[in-house]
């Protein structure tokens, strides 16, 4: 009713001039358009292109389909994978894998993080602060490092070398060094991390006079902590499950280390198996699937506990937090802490190490076994004939790729975090507005994939030239690497711009705008300069996780613009020491990064394992 | 310096219609105060006027120059339309020290160095702050801040100056002190001012006029006398006045030359020349109406005066708070709020008589809310 009191204009060509005038002269407007376009372009057009595809006969299936010209509508490669016994024989097992190593992580790793969280905000045990730090480094450890780690420890006859267990004599069965418990372990140990920080923030929230309440009522530790604590974290809690199931699942990297001796194949591999032989675009029909099922359980997960997650930060006007005493339970539980943070980190890394300065692996830290042949040596004089490769500071392999990472690091992570600076600005900016909620969702769309996927969509869009020869045949390229890492980032860098932008009251641009500033001098002179600490820890978040990048980038890789962690990947084939070296470097630039994030102020919980 | 008129300005938010056929005249020199509970339109009228928002619906002018013309989808970017605003969060940039602060606008303009400096000292010293040029906005108390943020507006010299809610933020005392500072300011510059709140002891005390704003629309617009003294409506008599208006229920019949009302406080009969002789005021019929009684207008006496509009009255409870004192009273079923100046004190339940002025009271159509009975300001 109230809407019919809004009269259609008469049109009159001064109207026009001026409502045109208005939308043009406001570079607001321009880089709202600019944006949603290109964010169209590099996130719904090659997605709705790898989907088309896969109803698309390609060259290389002609000969099995005669009467079909290339780009004819099929179902050939749906039915391939479900139908047929090739695909159903590779596929249904792979499924299997890929549901049940989700399953099992998220089981184990739910607990262990949640109790640790608990421990660390709301007990008094000792040691908290130092603990705190340490239980979250395996999170900032790359996951393809950490099954590295697993396999200097565990590696048998099998692989070829062997690992410190196996070489101490110790029989390791194929089960057990490769595999779902492998993959599964490994995982475990960096999931874990991820319940931990989620659910440690959602305590942090939950004010503790509630539950000293339940105290004063004359409930027991046992009952305040099932029915008050619990209940209010349980929507953290769930969001985490959802999460690790979800990143599980799609996760490349650490089942195609563990899983590669013993050809055990989950979706993400199979996935990456068929991309690079045939038929090609049944990969993109599992990229698809995988899509469909991280999607699906994260907008469930906002669906069913969006709503009810409000209530864990519901805790009254005081934070005040007081520690619940454990009493004589505290030093068995240190014990425990420091046991488990010595088998999932310090041995582990401490295998890694050592085996980068062996001579044989598994042959024992004797000094006739200890060499600097993986980090100086040189291959004419190698001392073992087998020897494949030239030590770090001789590689060629290894410059080029160190090249690479630093370039592709640097280069996508300004651009990422310049993006999205703007992008967090368009979204609270246009807060309630259309182009606001359109930026939002379609910042989101990358999120929701697992990076292999979404390396695949990729391949499926610039694998051949587009728009009639405008766009090249970007495969191979540097560039199409840079591209996908930036806009596989985009959803955290407008995340932290969106954070960076909320301080900004649009008021204090008002002000300048009163003042006479246009647009341009109020981004210059208000927004940058307030917005400058936001943009600087974004963007180190972000230089990290494109440094250790490797599920995303895996299936564009090409010999020519290999990054270290994929030159790590391919060393660890058979060439354990020269990976280990490699992930070191990797490991104490990462290290070297989040130092400087921290002193930055930047937040590591924020950013994505 | 400035005359502004708006002109039927609608503002539609979505579907929500927040301006409703805005008319409004501001003549040059003038302290306009639009006055309203929160969510009425004053600050989006401000807004509007300011150039942040733009209505989709009506004209705007200053000084006859065209400012808005919806029809026309024509808007002045704000920056020349001549004004500055101060905002309620004060909005100063934390990353610039006071001199920043206020040399901003000065700069962007492209003045001299030398004229942008003596306009800022000139501006922080009307302000009293000179003092305070070095430091950083989170190094000032609120009370500085928001000496900042006028100083910041008054710069450039604006021809119109437009607040919102600026002492909203400040604490009693400093509320008092900054009411005084923006009147002293008003009188020196002879800046025309716009000043949104929603306090009516700032509107009362500061201004030249009131605009009253209900639901998106002005109810009324007066000076702060007769805003005070004849509320256009019930809504309004209840908003403005500290304490509150007292209410009393009676009945009304009008017979074109006085209105005759009954209530537990006695009959009175109101001469026509007071009336609001129409649609509002039934002829020849009984209808239900509301007495609009104000707290200082009732006298107390612990003896009966023996004057005319006398009745018995009950003391229910009693708030000395020095120079004066609230005394809750009730007449018959009619429950009565009193000023009285100065320290008195009086029991609870104590039998007194309370004289009313009917002269200085306000009745009202119960149905339609309308005021139907002027009041006077002074006892004849």
């Amino acid at each position: 009713m109230v809407k019919n009191l809004r009269q259609q204009k008469s049109f009159t060509w001064l109207r026009l001039k001026n409502q045109l005038l208005g939308v043009v002269s406001n570079p607001f407007n321009v880089i709202v358009f600019i944006s949603l376009v290109m964010l169209f372009c590099l996130i719904v057009i090659p997605l709705l292109t790898m989907v088309g595809n896969t109803f698309m006969i390609a060259k290389a299936e002609l000969r099995q389909l005669p009467d079909l010209e290339i780009g004819d509508l099929t179902l050939f490669y749906w039915k391939y994978l479900f139908a047929t016994v090739l695909g159903t024989s590779v596929f249904l097992p792979a499924l299997a894998n890929s549901l049940m190593i989700g399953f099992f992580v998220t089981i184990i790793s739910m607990p262990l993080g949640a109790v640790m969280a608990w421990l660390m905000v709301r007990s008094d045990l000792p040691g908290k602060k130092l603990l705190g730090m340490l239980i979250i480094i395996p999170y900032m450890i790359p996951s393809w490092c950490k099954s590295l780690a697993w396999l200097a420890l565990f590696r048998n006859k099998t692989a070829g070398n062997l690992g410190l267990l196996s070489g101490l004599g110790v029989p390791v069965p194929d089960w057990l060094a490769y595999g779902p418990i492998a993959i599964i372990l490994v995982m475990t140990l960096h999931y874990y991390a991820f319940a931990y920080l989620m659910v440690s923030g959602s305590l942090r929230s939950v004010n503790s006079e509630l539950e000293e309440m339940g105290e004063i009522q004359g409930a027991n530790k046992i009952q305040i902590l099932k029915s008050i604590t619990f209940p209010l974290i349980l929507p953290a809690l769930l969001s985490a499950a959802i999460m690790t199931i979800s990143k599980s699942i799609g996760s490349y990297g650490v089942a195609a280390s563990l899983g590669q001796f013993t050809n055990y194949q989950v979706l993400s591999t199979l996935l990456k198996y068929f991309l690079n032989g045939t038929p090609q675009r049944v990969g993109y029909v599992i990229s698809i699937l995988l899509i469909i099922m991280a999607s699906g359980t994260i907008i469930a997960n906002q669906k069913l506990i969006g709503v009810r997650k409000s209530y864990a930060t519901i805790g009254g006007k005081g934070t005040r937090n007081n520690p619940m005493r454990l009493g004589a339970a505290r030093y068995p539980l240190v014990a425990f802490l420091l046991v488990f943070l010595f088998a999932a980190m310090v041995m582990p890394m401490f295998a890694l190490v050592m085996e980068s300065f062996q001579l044989r692996t598994g042959g024992g830290y004797g000094l006739e076994n200890l060499t600097l042949y993986a980090w100086i040596g040189d291959w004419e004089n190698r001392p073992l004939e087998f020897y494949t490769y030239d030590g770090l500071l001789h590689n060629a392999d290894f410059k080029g790729a160190l090249v690479n990472t630093v370039k592709l690091s640097v280069i996508a992570s300004v651009i990422t975090a310049f993006c999205g600076q703007f992008l967090g600005y368009i979204s609270t900016r246009g807060r309630g507005k259309w182009y606001g909620k359109w930026t939002e969702q379609l910042v989101f769309v990358p999120y929701l994939m697992p990076g292999v996927a979404f390396g695949a969509i990729y391949f499926a869009m610039f694998s051949q030239p587009r728009l009639g020869g405008l766009i090249p045949s970007l495969y191979g390229t540097f560039t199409l690497i840079v591209l996908v890492s930036i806009v596989k980032h985009f959803p955290f860098a407008s995340r932290s711009g969106t954070a960076s932008m909320m301080q900004i009251s649009t008021e204090l641009e008002e002000a300048a705008e009163i003042a006479g500033a246009s647009f341009w001098t109020r981004i210059a002179k208000i927004v940058i300069p307030l917005a400058k600490n936001g943009f600087i820890s974004g963007l180190m978040l972000v230089f990290i996780s494109i440094a250790k990048e490797l599920d995303l980038i895996a299936v564009l890789m090409t010999p020519a613009n290999r990054t270290l962690p994929f030159l790590a990947f391919e060393y660890s084939k058979n060439m354990p020491q020269g990976a280990d070296a490699v992930a070191i470097i990797i490991l104490l630039f990462i290290l070297l990064c989040y130092t400087i994030a921290n002193l930055l102020g930047a937040d590591v919980g924020k950013s994505w394992g | 310096m400035s005359k502004i008129v708006l002109e039927h300005i609608d503002k539609f938010y979505g579907s929500n219609h927040v301006l409703r056929d805005i008319n409004l005249i501001i003549e040059d020199g003038d302290f306009m105060t639009l006055l309203g509970p929160s969510g009425c339109g004053k600050t989006t009228t401000l807004r509007v006027i300011s150039g942040l928002e733009k209505p989709q619906e009506g004209k705007m002018f200053m000084d006859d120059r065209p400012i808005i013309d919806a029809d026309a989808a024509f808007y002045e970017v704000p920056s020349k339309r001549g004004l500055n605003l101060v905002f309620q969060s004060y909005a100063l940039w934390p990353h610039m020290t006071t001199y920043g602060n206020v040399a901003f606008g000065l700069k962007i303009k492209r003045l001299p160095k030398n004229e942008v400096n003596d306009r800022v000292m000139s501006a922080l010293k009307v302000m009293r702050i000179e003092e305070y040029k070095d430091r950083y906005p989170n190094e000032l108390s609120g009370g500085q801040q928001q000496r900042v943020a006028i100083a910041r507006a008054i710069a450039t010299s604006p021809k119109l100056l437009l607040l919102d809610e600026p002492l909203s933020n400040l604490d009693a005392r400093l509320r008092i002190d900054m009411r005084a500072e923006l009147k002293r300011l008003h009188k020196e510059t002879g800046t025309t001012i716009i000043y949104v709140t929603h306090d009516q002891v700032e509107a009362l005390t500061m201004s030249t006029k009131i605009a009253l704003f209900k639901e998106g629309e002005i109810s009324q617009l007066d000076t702060p006398l007769d805003i005070y003294t004849n509320p256009i409506d019930l809504q309004a008599a209840d908003f403005i006045g500290n304490p509150r208006i007292n209410f009393v229920d009676g009945t009304a019949l009008y017979n074109g030359d006085s209105l005759l009302v009954k209530s537990p406080l006695g009959e009175y009969n109101f001469p026509g020349k007071d009336i609001k002789a129409d649609e509002e005021c039934p002829l020849g019929v009984e209808f239900e109406c509301v007495l609009g009684i104000r707290p200082e207008t009732i006298e107390l006496s612990l003896e009966n005066p023996e004057r005319k509009n006398t009745v018995d009255a009950t003391v229910y409870a009693s708030q000395p708070a020095g120079s004066e004192t609230l005394v809750t009273i009730t007449v018959k079923d009619a429950e009565l709020l009193v000023i009285q100046i100065g320290l008195k004190d009086y029991d609870v339940n104590q039998k007194i008589y309370a004289t009313l002025h009917p002269n200085r009271m306000n009745v009202y159509n119960k149905q339609t809310t309308r005021l139907i009975k002027y009041a006077h300001t002074t006892q004849p």
